[in-house]
């Protein structure tokens, strides 16, 4: 599904990643690991089409297109979805809206007929309930004056309605209590399907004891430097990453 | 600057429709100020002796007075207000038997501006006053009005008509001296509307007033004068636009609104005056005072969207004079190029009781200065006041600026006051988000700007409300509702 | 008087000063602190509405370490039936185990007196103490310092849940009149770990003591900390209570400040967001009467992106009570998308109780979101003829209302007994005011 060779991107006069190389397939979880700085989020942004960011090297193919010919909304319309680290608010607009007008344009680009508001709530309903939470939350404003954690569950709710091919989590966990993590990995877990396909980027372990991965990836100094089952989380839990980025420099 | 940015920029501006020229015969007087001047305005609308003397009297004042020139946030080279022209009317302007005996030319200028004065193309539900230049040309739904006892006539007119009733009223909230453009306003006002709404009616249509500035080097000096009775209630909306020229012109409104006990006048703005080149040449000066006062169980609401003007410095207050009487002022201020916007409010309270909220929403791109200045004021005897604000900026762009000064201050020991303030920018990251959800660059900032200014929009009567999203630029689909 | 102070501070050094050199070094840095600057007078921004002769003029000895036979009983009124609640109870500022019940705690959790501690010499003291409640501070933490020895010390390690609550009793028995205890907490949380903590500050009534209490927490990456303080000292005692708290990114911290007692009582709670996605919670209830002055300063430094901080003070202040709220919130260029809410609400029961408010928002970055309000009220007439008019007497309406605006704070308490026991505390104080 995606192919990732030789990654190489750049923010201003920054070199961040130097040359990633990952193939995820269909029905597969990878975990994404590493300190602080490694080029974790950067990864997840590049893969999006953060502006932001220079890609100065390598190549992504998704479903065999070129990604990163592509602009940040035909990615998504693609079916590539990125979960922020720090969602935007838009205030003044609701949820309801925002993502029923997300929701069009990409069957638009389909060529999928437009859904009225009324079928969308139908819609909507049943994806609430993968957050546990009610219908009231499509009339508050996008993320605005959400906690945290809200924010985040948000975050979830247009994943399952957006039912992306690819999605990737971009520190997803970070801060949640224990309630709010058990609901957005239970979330993400009854949304695995053996079509599609999730990259979670993590900075802690815990996230993995709930959505458990087929493969762990740590990257230090913008390289994966080791790949592993899920057992390989929880040594680096243990040990801490010190020992990985020093081979990373030794090598 | 980055291309997203310039994106966002293009975005907000967009060109300015309303700067073509309306090719008139028009009577000018004489560039310059003096006595005679007044004198020659007055005598031109057939002025009673006292209100000669009301505006000789102001003028006197004027010249000792000096111009607030630094005042606020804004920068503007000194103005000569001998190089002005103080009244400038088209010719052959009578009173009309019937709308269609407007100039056709005039009436082709209001609707080029969406403003239709002949009788079969009339808005439904709204009467609307034409000022062009210095005088009013049309007033339309004058007579269905006159039968609820409604006046709402050129003030020139109701200075003949209903002189007692002006008498009463002129001056009484914004005071002849109360600051250096105000007594200007007063010395050489030529036109504006009055409205007088008789006790217990319910007006059954927005009244609206549409100014134009249309000759070179003029300046227009507009007299507003709203006068809701006991238990009354009237909405009225005021729009504005003048032609693209390169050198400045001088636009000093004064706007009373009287609001006796148990009254409510809502009070809405458009405005959208030439706002000068992308190098800042050219464009409205908007020096504004607008106030309103009270009574007891009263309201007074303003709501405002300004978008054009090289500067606007307008500051539409409430006195709460009465008890539970309330104040609103809801303000969306655009600046953009090189313009300056120095906006806000004052809410005085006097009575027990009294309620005020402020909504200010200040968008700055380009290189432009957006500043909010509020007051609230609570004096001693006014307690279990209530007052919320809040006040947000957005910055799109990083050439632009944006300002808050809020004052508060509270005589009393009880009461509550509330303040809210943010500063967001419209950046990268921003459009990303909504660009990752699929939705295109223009989309999404249309979405932002609108879900922005909601707050505002929604005081607003629904025509003004479109017309207001067509002045930025972007629709406002899904933002209202 | 300070002299009355340096002179504790000798004798304390002449009598066997702390074993290792880096405390011994921290006590005289807090010793010479103090000795320099004294205490903070009204010409102080940061004390200017406070009534601090009293307190910095009057001469407190330190209080004794004899327990004076202090019973179960004179502690138990302050207690909270928390299930599985481990209860640590000092008496003048020293660790008292008999009246102690420290319990079971999980492996990996740490719940001793900071005494035993230091004793044992925990790492985490040395790494911790004295580094964010720096003795350059202001006088009293400097004072504090001076005197390090006793109080809490829990520490929590990586990804380990401490469960039910600690609790830390810190009672002055009054005995000796004008006596001065001066206790000192540190709270370690580790990295992906939760604790929740109680401190508590009491004494009898007609107690004339002076406690100068300083609390240190250390939140780390992804922790949790829920924190209350609930001071209920004598209404004729002296307290001022500092709380640190140090943030590491995605943490997460709720603090509760109750006050009901002291004649003079000042809670200076300061927060660190030193990391990106923080969300910090304050919340605060002061209840003043006859002239107590109660003090709540908070400051918080905003200095990463994306941090949330949410603030709520409550105020109830009758006869002529005092009270000062100073919530400063500092946001850094750097700090981008912080997201601050500040909200103080003061009733006034009374036309001579009195309220000073200042909200001090000091913002250096362009894209924020800061907002504050200040509600100053009386008894809402209009409300207490809508009880009447429900058929509730006046008296009885206004206390019910008085106790609505009180409970505003108290139902966030997550902890029931805790809850249901500060309710009670509220409604018998409006029982007191002999109209109910």
């Amino acid at each position: 599904m995606l192919e990732i060779k030789n990654l190489q991107a750049k923010a201003g006069e920054k070199q961040i990643l130097n040359g990633i190389s990952l193939t995820v397939n269909a029905g597969e979880v990878h975990a994404i690991m590493g300190p602080n700085g490694s080029g974790k989020s950067t990864l997840a942004q590049v893969l999006a089409g953060h502006p932001a960011y220079e890609v100065t090297g390598g190549e992504v193919r998704f479903e065999g297109q070129d990604l990163l010919d592509m602009e940040p909304e035909e990615r998504a319309q693609a079916g590539v979805f990125l979960a922020f680290q720090y969602p935007v608010e838009i205030a003044g607009v609701s949820n309801a809206y925002f993502l029923r007008a997300a929701y069009n344009e990409i069957q638009k680009a389909r060529g999928k007929e437009e859904m009225d508001p009324i079928d969308f709530l139908d819609l909507v309903e049943e994806k609430l309930k993968l957050v546990e939470w009610g219908p009231e939350i499509m009339s508050r404003a996008v993320n605005h004056g959400f906690s945290g954690g809200e924010k985040k569950r948000n975050e979830i709710l247009q994943m399952a309605v957006l039912e992306p091919k690819l999605a990737i989590l971009d520190e997803t966990d970070s801060g949640l209590d224990i309630d709010a993590l058990r609901i957005v990995a239970n979330g993400v877990n009854k949304l695995r399907r053996p079509d599609n396909a999730t990259i979670v980027v993590t900075h802690y372990q815990r996230l993995l004891n709930y959505i458990v991965p087929d493969h762990v990836h740590v990257l230090a100094g913008g390289r994966i430097v080791k790949s592993g089952g899920k057992e390989l989380a929880l040594e680096l839990e243990a040990k801490g990453y010190e020992w990985l980025t020093e081979e990373a420099v030794t090598a | 600057m980055s291309t997203s940015e310039t994106t966002v920029e293009s975005l907000v501006g967009g060109e300015y429709k309303y700067g073509f020229v309306t090719d008139i015969d028009t009577e000018v007087i004489p560039k310059g100020l003096s006595e005679d001047v007044v004198r020659l305005i007055s005598a031109k609308k057939g002025e009673p002796a006292w209100m000669t003397e009301w505006r000789l009297d102001a003028y006197r004042r004027w010249l000792k007075m000096e111009e607030p020139h630094h005042w606020g946030n804004l920068s503007y080279p000194p103005v000569d207000y001998q190089d002005i022209i103080y009244y400038a009317a088209p010719k052959n302007v009578k009173p009309l038997a019937s709308l269609d005996e407007v100039d056709p030319e005039l009436i082709k200028t209001y609707e080029k501006l969406g403003i239709p004065l002949r009788e079969q193309k009339l808005l439904a539900g709204v009467a609307v006053d034409a000022i062009f230049d210095s005088v009013s040309v049309a007033t339309t739904f004058k007579e269905s009005l006159a039968k609820e006892g409604i006046i709402f006539c050129p003030i020139s007119e109701a200075l003949r008509e209903h002189p007692e009733l002006v008498r009463q009223y002129l001056g009484s909230v914004v005071p002849v001296n109360d600051n250096f453009f105000a007594a200007l306003n007063s010395a050489v006002f030529s036109d504006g509307s009055f409205v007088y709404i008789p006790k217990g009616v319910r007006c059954p249509m927005e009244l609206s007033t549409y100014f134009r500035i249309n000759t070179a080097n003029s300046g227009q000096f507009e007299r507003t004068l709203i006068v809701a009775d006991e238990g009354a209630y009237v909405s009225y909306l005021e729009g504005c636009t003048a032609p693209k020229r390169d050198t400045n012109q001088l636009h000093a409104a004064v706007v009373e609104l009287v609001a006796l006990k148990g009254a409510t006048i809502k009070y809405s703005t458009v405005q959208n005056w030439y706002a000068g080149d992308a190098e800042g040449k050219g464009g409205i000066y908007n020096f504004v005072t607008k106030r309103g006062k009270a009574s007891e169980d009263a309201k007074i609401s303003w709501t405002q969207v300004e978008t054009g003007s090289a500067i606007t410095w307008k500051y539409p207050s409430v006195i709460l004079q009465g008890d539970r009487s309330v104040g609103e002022f809801y303000s969306v201020a655009v600046v953009n190029g090189r313009q300056q916007a120095d906006t806000g409010t004052k809410m005085i309270h006097v009575g027990k009781d009294t309620r005020s909220t402020i909504v200010s929403k200040g968008i700055s791109a380009g290189q432009g200065n957006n500043s909010y200045r509020g007051l609230v004021k609570v004096l001693p005897r006014a307690t279990n006041a209530r007052n919320y604000t809040q006040c947000d900026s957005m910055l799109i762009g990083s050439r632009c600026g944006a300002h808050t000064f809020p004052y508060i201050e509270n005589q009393t020991s009880t009461g509550r006051i509330e303040h809210e303030a943010s500063t967001s920018k419209i950046g990268e990251d921003q459009i990303f988000y909504l660009k990752q959800r699929g939705l295109n660059t223009e989309n999404a900032i249309s979405m932002i700007v609108n879900g922005f200014c909601k707050e505002v929009f929604k005081e607003l009567p629904m025509e003004f409300a479109v017309e207001a999203q067509k002045l930025l630029g972007v629709s406002l689909e899904g933002s209202v509702g | 008087m300070t002299t009355t102070y340096l002179k504790d501070i000798e004798t304390v050094a002449r009598n066997g000063g702390a074993k290792a050199p880096w405390l011994e070094a921290l006590r005289r840095q807090g010793a010479e602190r103090f000795a320099a600057t004294g205490f903070p007078t009204t010409r102080d921004e940061d004390w200017r509405f406070n009534t601090l002769a009293p307190l910095t003029q009057a001469e407190f000895q330190l209080a004794p370490a004899d327990l004076g036979g202090v019973t179960a009983a004179d502690v138990a009124p302050f207690l909270y039936a928390i299930p599985g609640v481990r209860t640590l109870v000092f008496v003048n500022g020293r660790y008292a185990p008999a009246l102690s019940s420290p319990g079971e705690v999980p492996a990996g959790v740490t719940v001793r007196n900071l005494a035993a501690a230091l004793g044992a010499q925990h790492p985490a003291l040395e790494a911790h103490l004295g580094r964010y409640a720096e003795p350059g501070k202001g006088g009293f933490t400097a004072l504090n310092t001076a005197f390090v020895k006793d109080g809490l010390f829990v520490h929590v390690e990586k990804n380990v849940d401490a469960g039910a609550p600690i609790h830390a009793v810190f009672l002055s028995d009054g005995k000796v009149g004008n006596a001065a205890s001066h206790p000192r907490s540190l709270i370690v949380v580790e990295r992906g770990a939760r604790v929740a903590v109680l401190e508590s500050y009491v004494g009898p009534a007609g107690g004339t003591y002076f406690t100068n209490a300083v609390t240190e927490a250390v939140v780390g990456d992804n922790a949790h900390l829920e924190h209350l303080k609930i001071q209920r000292e004598s209404e004729l005692a002296s307290h001022v209570g500092t709380t640190h708290i140090h943030q590491g990114r995605d943490s997460r911290v709720t603090s509760f400040a109750i006050s009901l007692g002291a004649a003079f009582g000042r809670n200076n709670l300061d927060i660190n967001l030193d990391g990106e996605n923080i969300e910090s919670q304050m919340l605060g209830l002061y209840m003043g009467r006859g002239r107590q002055e109660l003090d709540n300063h908070t400051n918080l430094l905003h200095a990463h992106p994306n941090c949330g901080t949410r603030e709520v003070y409550k105020g109830i202040l009758d006869d002529r009570a005092h009270g000062i709220f100073n919530g400063k919130i500092y946001v850094t260029p750097l700090a981008q998308k912080t997201d601050a809410k500040q909200t103080n609400r003061a009733l006034l029961l009374s036309d001579t109780a009195r309220i000073d408010t200042k909200p001090q928002l000091e913002i250096f970055a362009d894209d924020v979101k800061c907002t504050h309000g200040a509600t100053v009220g009386n008894l809402d007439q209009l409300a207490g003829f809508y009880l009447q008019s429900r058929g509730i007497g006046g008296a009885l309406g206004r206390k019910i209302l008085v106790y609505a605006f009180a409970a505003e704070i108290l139902e966030e308490i997550p902890y029931e007994s805790v809850r249901q026991g500060l309710e009670a505390l509220v409604m018998a104080r409006l029982d007191e005011r002999g109209e109910g």
